[in-house]
Order: C-alpha cells, then sequence, then structure tokens
C-alpha cells in the first residue's frame, strides 16, 4: 500500500458518487439494438466510490504535488510562470467553453473572431505573416512546421533535399521531429557558448538541406549573435529556417524571429503565454509562417470575409490537417487573456525575464561553474563540475536537497554539452524574496556538500517519499493495477 | 505589469547587484542591433481583470452554446454530462500548475494520477497498457499507423472510410512524410465493405485503422475484420468511443492489438474542439513501440510504494532521432479529467450513460425516420449516433433547427455522396442532404420531440 491507496483500493460494491434521470423514452432491448457478439459481456472493473471519496483522494494526491501555486519552479526551458486565475474563468465562460467544434459559422462568430484576432497579436510577436493554432504542443509545431517546409520544397519540385539540420545543444524534440517527418538529421557543433558554429555550418549545408532548426536564445540562455547570418547562409543554400519559440520568453518586444530571418516559428502558449501546464497538458504549439509558406498552412484557416468570419478549406497545397479539430482552443482562450491583460507592455515581461535571471546567476557564480561568463538572456545554466570533483555531491544530489526547500529544481543535465548542468529559469513572475531565498538555498547546499555531504546525498528528507527506484521500475514494469495484487 | 512582483526599488538593487545600470545593457549584450525591434509592439492596449471579462463575455456573447441551445451535433464530440466535482479537482493549482513530473518526489499526485488513468483506460479497452494520453482522438490514430508501420516494417495501411474524415487527413499528414502509403477501404451501405477488405489486405499491409462505432455511429464487423486482418499478419487499430464501451465488448476481447479513443466525451467540456484527450492502449509486447509518456509503480528508499516514469528510453529526450515520437507535453490535465469522472460514475454509472444515450438516440432515430421525406441511412447497428437522409439541403436544415434552438446534424453528404449516389428513395426522389444526428443521456424526451417537431417542418 502507498500513501494514498489507489481508486481501486477503496472500491466498494454498490457506492457511486453520480446518479442519471430515469429513461423518459420508450425502452429498447440492447439485445435487439445490438448483435450479442458486440455487447460486453463483464461491466469494465472501475472502481466504486462515494464523490466524498472521489474528492479527499484526489485532494490528497494533489498535496503530494509542486506547482507553481505552492511555490517556485525554476524549471529551465519551461518557463514556468504564474498562471492568471482570471485566465482560468475566460476560458470556463459558457460561450466558450460550451460550444461544439461542428457548430455552423454563424453561431461560432466570437470563437473564430477569438482566433483570428489573436492570430494577428502573435504574428506581431513574432514578425510572421500567417499563423495555425491547431498544434496541440510544443512538438506538435514542430511536426507541423517541418511537414509544411517539407511541402514547400516539393511544391517547388526540389525533391532532393532530404536532410535537417539541429544543433548538438537542441532540444531533443528537435531530432526526434526531424525524424518523424521523413528526414534525415544532420547535428552540427555548437560553440562553447551555445552559438553555432558558422564553418561548421557552411560545411553542413548543401542541396540536401531542407531545413536548419534552432532555439534562439540557445538551450544555454545566449542570443546567438550571429542569427542574421546563419539564416542567410541557410537560405543561400535553399533550405529554410526553422524558429524553436521555447525561449520566446526573453525577446518579447525586442527582436522577433521574423525579423531574424526565420520563415517557421513554433510558439508554447504553454510557456511563454502563460496558460498553464496542467501536470504535462494541454499545451498549445501554435505556428507561424512567412507569406512563401501560408499556402501550405493546414486546414481549415480562420478568414475574415467582410464582416464575417469564415473557416476555409479550400487550399489545394495544405498541408492537410494536424489536430481532430481546430487546436486546443480553451489554451488559447487563456493567452487571449494573457495579450489583452498586457498589451506593448509584453516587452516588460521579457525585460523582468531577464533581469530575475541575471540578478540569480550574479549571486551564484561565485559558488557554481559558469559556462560562459556573460549575461545571460531569460535562463542562465550553471554546473556542479567543480562541486562534483571536489565533494562528490552531483548536480542531481543538489537538486534533490532543493526539494526539502520546497523549491522545484531547476532543469539538470541539460544541455547535453554541459557537464553536470543546472538551468535556472526564474521566470518575470517571481519576487525579489523568492529569488533571495533561492539564492540562499544553493548556497547553503554548496556549504553542506563540504560540511555534511551525506546529508546532500541522501535527500530529500522532507518529501511524502524519498529516492524512488527508476531502474526497478523499467526493470519489472508495473504500469497498471491489476486486481490480483491487492 | 499585474504579474510582476519586483518594485522600482528592488529592480535597483538588483541591477546593482549584477553590476549594470539598466536592463537595456543586458539585452544590448546578447541582442545585435541589427535584429532589436525598435519600436513598440503593436497590440491593443492592456485591460484590468474587469474590463478584460467585460470584453470576453461580450465575444463569448457572439456564440450560441449548447446550455442554450439543445445539442444534437456529434462527428466526433459529443454533449455529455460533465458531473460538477471533475472540474473542482482540476482546479488544485497543485495539478493545473505543475510541469510534467520529472521530480518524483514531489510529483506523486501527478504520476499516482497517471498511473490511475493508465489503469482505468486498460480496464476500459481490456488491453495490457496505456500511456499517459496523447493530444487527440485524431492523432492518437496517426501515432498508431506510425506504430503499425515501425512493428510490421511495412509501408502500406489499409484505412476503413468510414473513420472519421478529420482523422483520415490527420493520419495521411502524419504519414506523408515517412512515405506511407495509405489505402481507402470503401463502404458498402454504412459500414465497411468487407469483401474490399479483404481482397485489399495483402501481405504488403500493415494492417488496418477502423473506427467503431465509425463516423456515422455505426458498429463494424469487428470479429470478421480481425480475422481478415490477422489472417495476413497484419496489425489491426480500433478507434471507438469511451462512453460506447459501457455496454459494448472491449476491443481487447475481439483481437484489438492498438486501441485508440477520443476521450473528450469522459468528463470534459466541448470547448471548442480542444483541449480533448487522446487515449492509446497496446498488447504488452508493443510497449516499447509506445508513444508518449508512461508511469509506472515502484518502491521508494524508504521502502514505500511510489510512481515515476518510466521505459524513458523511447522517448525524445533520451533517444533522440531515433525516439518512437516525439511527443513530450500531452494532455495530462485531460486524463486527470477522465480519471475523475470514471471514478465518479462508476461500474454501474458508466453503462447507465452509454445505455441512456443508445436508449435515447434510439427513440430518435425511429421518429426521425417516421417522418415524411426522412429516411435512416442505413440499418447496421448503432449506438448513440445515426446518419439520416433528408429531403432538403443540410444548410436549410440547419436553419430550421436554429430558429428552435436546436444544434444539429453533422452534414456528412460531401464527405459521403456515395450515401446519397446510391439513393433511390421510395418516393423515386433522391435525398438532398446526408445528416447525423448524436443523442446522448443529457437530452430529453421533450428536447427529442421538439427536435422531430423541427424536422417535420423541413420538405
Amino acid at each position: 500500500m502507498g500513501l494514498v491507496p489507489l481508486l481501486f483500493e477503496q472500491s466498494a460494491p454498490g457506492k457511486r458518487a453520480v446518479t442519471f434521470p430515469a429513461p423518459d423514452v420508450p425502452a429498447v432491448e440492447l439485445t435487439e439494438a445490438i448483435p450479442a457478439d458486440l455487447l460486453r459481456k463483464e461491466p469494465a472493473n472501475l472502481p466504486e466510490l462515494s464523490e466524498v471519496e472521489v474528492i479527499r483522494h484526489f485532494t490528497q494526491l494533489s498535496r503530494m504535488n509542486h506547482g507553481v501555486d505552492v511555490d517556485f519552479y525554476p524549471l529551465g526551458s519551461c518557463t514556468m510562470k504564474y498562471n492568471p486565475k482570471v485566465n482560468e474563468e475566460a476560458a470556463r465562460i459558457p460561450g466558450f467553453a460550451l460550444t461544439h467544434p461542428l457548430q455552423p459559422e454563424e453561431t461560432v462568430q466570437g470563437n473564430l473572431k477569438l482566433l483570428h484576432t489573436l492570430e494577428g497579436w502573435l504574428c506581431e510577436v513574432t514578425g510572421m505573416d500567417r499563423m495555425t493554432f491547431q498544434p496541440a504542443a510544443g512538438a506538435h509545431g514542430e511536426l507541423t512546421g517541418i511537414l509544411l517546409i517539407r511541402a514547400y520544397h516539393e511544391s517547388r519540385g526540389d525533391t532532393g533535399r532530404s536532410e535537417v539540420i539541429v544543433p548538438d545543444s537542441a532540444h531533443g524534440t528537435n531530432p526526434a521531429t526531424a525524424a518523424m517527418a521523413g528526414y534525415r538529421v544532420v547535428p552540427v557543433k555548437s560553440l562553447p557558448d551555445g552559438s553555432i558554429d558558422l564553418e561548421a555550418l557552411r560545411q553542413t549545408v548543401g542541396p540536401r538541406t531542407a531545413a536548419l532548426m534552432m532555439t534562439n536564445p540557445s538551450t544555454l540562455g545566449l542570443f546567438d549573435p550571429h542569427v542574421k547570418e546563419i539564416t542567410e547562409i541557410v537560405h543561400q543554400a535553399g533550405g529554410l529556417c526553422y524558429y524553436d519559440g521555447a525561449n520566446l520568453n526573453a525577446i518579447m518586444g525586442y527582436a522577433r524571429p521574423g525579423d531574424m530571418g526565420f520563415d517557421v516559428v513554433h510558439l508554447n502558449l504553454h510557456k511563454t503565454f502563460s496558460t498553464p501546464h496542467g501536470g504535462g497538458g494541454p499545451g498549445s504549439g501554435p505556428v507561424g509562417v512567412k507569406s512563401h509558406l501560408v499556402p501550405f498552412l493546414p486546414v481549415p484557416v480562420v478568414e475574415k470575409r467582410g464582416d464575417r468570419y469564415v473557416l476555409d478549406w479550400d487550399r489545394p497545397q495544405s498541408i492537410g490537417k494536424i489536430h481532430g479539430f481546430w487546436g486546443n482552443f480553451g489554451v488559447i482562450v487563456r493567452a487571449y487573456a494573457y495579450v489583452l491583460t498586457h498589451g506593448p507592455a509584453l516587452k516588460e515581461v521579457s525585460e523582468y525575464a531577464v533581469l530575475n535571471a541575471n540578478y540569480v546567476m550574479a549571486h551564484l557564480k561565485k559558488y557554481y561553474d559558469v559556462f560562459v561568463d556573460r549575461y545571460c538572456m531569460h535562463e542562465c545554466v550553471l554546473a556542479a563540475r567543480t562541486l562534483k570533483h571536489e565533494t562528490g555531491v552531483k548536480t542531481l544530489d543538489v537538486a534533490k536537497r532543493l526539494l526539502d526547500e520546497g523549491i522545484h529544481p531547476p532543469t539538470i543535465y541539460f544541455p547535453l554539452i554541459v557537464e553536470e548542468a543546472l538551468m535556472i529559469e526564474p521566470t518575470e513572475t517571481e519576487s525579489k524574496a523568492t529569488l533571495d531565498r533561492f539564492i540562499q538555498a544553493m548556497i547553503r547546499i554548496h556549504d553542506e556538500a563540504r560540511t555534511n555531504p551525506e546529508l546532500v546525498k541522501s535527500a530529500p528528507h522532507n518529501t511524502p517519499v524519498g529516492r524512488l527506484d527508476e531502474a526497478l521500475a523499467a526493470r519489472r514494469p508495473n504500469l497498471r493495477y491489476r486486481a490480483q495484487q491487492g | 505589469m499585474r504579474y510582476i512582483p519586483i518594485t522600482q526599488a528592488e529592480k535597483e538593487a538588483m541591477l546593482r547587484d549584477i553590476g549594470v545600470s539598466s536592463t537595456e545593457e543586458l539585452f544590448a549584450a546578447n541582442i545585435p542591433a541589427e535584429v532589436r525591434l525598435k519600436r513598440p509592439l503593436n497590440l491593443p492596449p492592456a485591460l484590468t481583470e474587469m474590463e478584460l471579462m467585460a470584453h470576453l463575455r461580450e465575444l463569448a456573447a457572439e456564440n450560441a452554446n449548447t446550455a442554450e441551445y439543445a445539442c444534437f451535433l456529434g462527428g466526433g464530440a459529443y454533449d455529455h454530462y460533465v458531473p460538477a466535482a471533475v472540474d473542482a479537482v482540476l482546479r488544485r493549482g497543485e495539478f493545473l500548475t505543475a510541469y510534467t513530473p520529472y521530480q518524483p518526489e514531489i510529483s506523486q499526485g501527478v504520476l499516482q494520477a497517471i498511473y490511475e488513468y493508465q489503469s482505468l483506460m486498460c480496464e476500459l479497452t481490456g488491453m495490457d497498457l496505456s500511456n499517459a494520453s496523447m493530444y487527440d482522438g485524431a492523432s492518437a490514430l496517426a501515432e498508431a499507423a506510425g506504430m503499425v508501420v515501425s512493428q510490421t516494417g511495412r509501408s502500406k495501411l489499409l484505412v476503413a472510410r468510414s473513420v472519421h474524415p478529420h482523422y483520415r487527413r490527420v493520419v495521411a499528414t502524419y504519414m506523408h512524410g515517412l512515405g506511407v502509403e495509405l489505402i481507402e477501404v470503401p463502404l458498402e451501405g454504412v459500414t465497411l465493405d468487407l469483401n474490399r477488405l479483404e481482397a485489399l489486405m495483402t501481405d504488403e499491409v500493415g494492417g488496418l485503422l477502423l473506427q467503431t462505432p465509425n463516423f456515422l455511429g455505426y458498429l463494424e464487423q469487428v470479429r470478421q475484420i480481425e480475422a481478415l486482418v490477422h489472417a495476413r499478419n497484419g496489425l489491426f487499430v480500433v478507434a471507438v468511443d469511451p462512453i460506447s464501451l459501457g455496454v459494448l465488448e472491449a476491443p481487447g476481447n475481439y483481437g484489438a492489438d492498438i486501441v485508440v479513443a477520443e476521450g473528450q466525451g469522459l468528463g470534459v467540456p466541448l470547448s471548442f474542439g480542444g483541449p480533448y484527450l487522446g487515449i492509446m492502449a497496446t498488447r504488452e509486447r508493443f510497449a516499447r513501440k509506445m508513444p508518449g509518456r508512461i508511469a509506472g509503480a515502484t518502491v521508494d528508499t524508504r521502502g514505500q510504494r511510489g510512481f515515476v516514469l518510466t521505459l524513458q528510453a523511447r522517448e525524445q529526450h533520451i533517444r533522440r532521432e531515433k525516439a518512437t515520437s516525439n511527443i513530450c507535453t500531452n494532455q495530462a490535465l485531460i486524463a486527470l479529467a477522465a480519471t475523475v469522472y470514471l471514478a465518479l460514475v462508476g461500474k454501474e454509472g458508466l453503462r447507465e450513460v452509454a445505455n441512456l444515450s443508445l436508449q435515447k438516440a434510439h427513440y430518435a432515430a425511429r421518429e426521425i425516420a417516421s417522418l415524411p421525406g426522412w429516411r435512416l441511412a442505413g440499418n447496421a447497428p448503432f449506438f448513440k449516433e445515426f446518419a439520416v437522409l433528408a429531403p432538403a439541403p443540410a444548410a436549410e436544415v440547419s436553419r430550421k433547427l436554429l430558429e428552435h434552438k436546436i444544434l444539429g446534424g453533422v452534414d456528412v453528404g460531401a464527405a459521403y455522396p456515395e450515401l446519397l449516389e446510391g439513393d433511390a428513395g421510395a418516393d423515386g426522389g433522391r435525398a438532398a442532404a446526408a445528416l447525423t444526428f448524436a443523442v446522448t443521456e443529457k437530452r430529453t424526451r421533450v428536447e427529442i420531440d421538439r427536435l422531430v417537431a423541427a424536422l417535420r417542418e423541413v420538405k
């Protein structure tokens, strides 16, 4: 038995939380309506509980979980900023939440107007021409974007382009995406500061180059000073440039991917635009394109004709559909509310995100290794390399000890090109007091590593469970409850 | 500035600690002037919370919603009842504002909920294991197609024409880059043509993608189809409606290799098409081909049961270009909604929801079919949705229904012209449109009778 019994372990026959009205239509026998061999013989073994038990179960589970609402969450590259409560109300307005995706267009003008308007705003922020909201997450947006690039090359009869170039500092989704779209992945080396090695890039591009995928600022939290040259090198070779928007929170109002020469960009509304992550989704990964890629956007595209909004399906060069309907609309409503809350002051979001990251770095670089000693953007990458060599305390241990402070650790062991990396993204929504508390915790752990390393290596001590045996989980997979395991 | 809790004095102190006099210095040190945006963003002025909600309510009021209209629309999204307790759980900030559970010691809530979700999906579908969720039903089917190709090494796939047309387009989009050839198996009436299936299902074909109840609402002959697919060592992928599994046989009991579903019916609001829930479950032998996150039970250093993300060697952050998929963020909170929903309705409740939907749908079908000029499009068994042939164009029907505060009738004639071409009405006149209607447990007899009365006015 665990700390909270499973739903199944609390089940008792005959209990129920919801009842339904009695049938009010003339009855039809199930066996008359459905052939016997298609009917279920045994009901699904679902747990039987009362409402109070269900609520307490999930409330107890929630109390074993960290969220932005609980405390600091500086998880690098994930932009765990505060998720405004009014946006939750916005998505639940019946006029949005209770609309069916196949309603006649004249009955969803508000929804279509919202999509069309937000598209315009996000194009302004990114410097792109049009945008699709169908992708449900960042990786889904990447796939959409790379398929758009494929469609572009194919439309020109340029079918020899079989490679996508991905820097070795990139998120794992980039190479996985390129492979899913049928491309060979060609890595290109990053320099120690995370920027792309221009010479290596020149050697790599050629007639087989379909695209370059790039994150800027890079996963080291540094803006690539040669970005314009990089996109020019790729364009000259006939390839297109893809901007991974994971780090857009660093540059809103300061610089735009469209002005850097990118042809395609995806955004993570669940990062930069403050929609909640929900423990791993739903997100939303809209994809913006320059005009030469507009014909290939997924169908339907929301168009304004006169004063009416319509879904335009008549786009013969479209890549098709990427989502069953129009995307994660409820998430998009929250992002719309977020943009309207800020207006042009979205620039201050990036300003304070960058201020906070530099403040943390300034205080911690005396204690942890700095990979590149330069002002960072919205996140800073530190490392526990020296600490490990001197005390045996690894980045993982530092992370686990932070749990005892009630703080979610930074992203660890990424980017891969930094040994013992700690990638810290405070975001703009944290107070100075919170940042100071984090800084003090990191310094205290650094001291503990010298005075009492075992304390750090055996952390966490104050969490509901201790370190979990992940090797056992993989070796002997137990992926579901079975009645006999009781 | 509403969500930036730093005072001017604090900002100045922070800048001093960093060693710069303004944030501009930080940006100037990073971003070359040639790509700097030299003007303010052209966005509307910021609104206060009060102004924002007023604006949004005004915008939302331009829509018709299912609280005001009786909804008989289906086609992959259904107006099932959502118990109040579901949203109460989703609003817990510890669930709502958490990231993916990368630190299991402080993520046991999300991890155990995923494990419970996986368990429920296995019970429902009769399969061995489930992942933590996919984006929606359509993308889950597309990922299943990728699994079949990867598992069998065959680059042709059969797709039943009775599968949701949007899903087929999503599958085609996903498969295009991989060079997979998709072959459509036609309809005979309102279900799959088994003779054509037998002819098309060769040794070069990896398997079949089927949906049951199909897009038109009808049940496919899954046992005969399973035999035909497996006779050629193909894989049998079945897309289902999870609510239907309250009364219909679990796909695991008729030989499905991969089961996918759109989980929206399990406690998720219609929300104009998303966020929804992609369900995916499969057999143990395909575990390492499964895309997406999976939670597993293990023990901690204190000997307690706990949960972690596991089998991660399949995933993009480890395997990069060799991963089974690029998916990482999925629909965790919506999977939680489905978990809470199933815990609330329980074993009996799910059967009741399914049975009530079936009863009401069959009543509605009988009543509509009895109207002059209206006919059912086929006589195959159906669950909660069915297709009818209408005497007037779809737009006219829709307009008439809106006058009666009814949303209903998905126009399927354009996607399935064969329903109309094959039709020669008893009176010699051909139908003007083919429409599907869906009926859930929420629809009352009064509403159904109102629908029928409105349709009677369409001639």
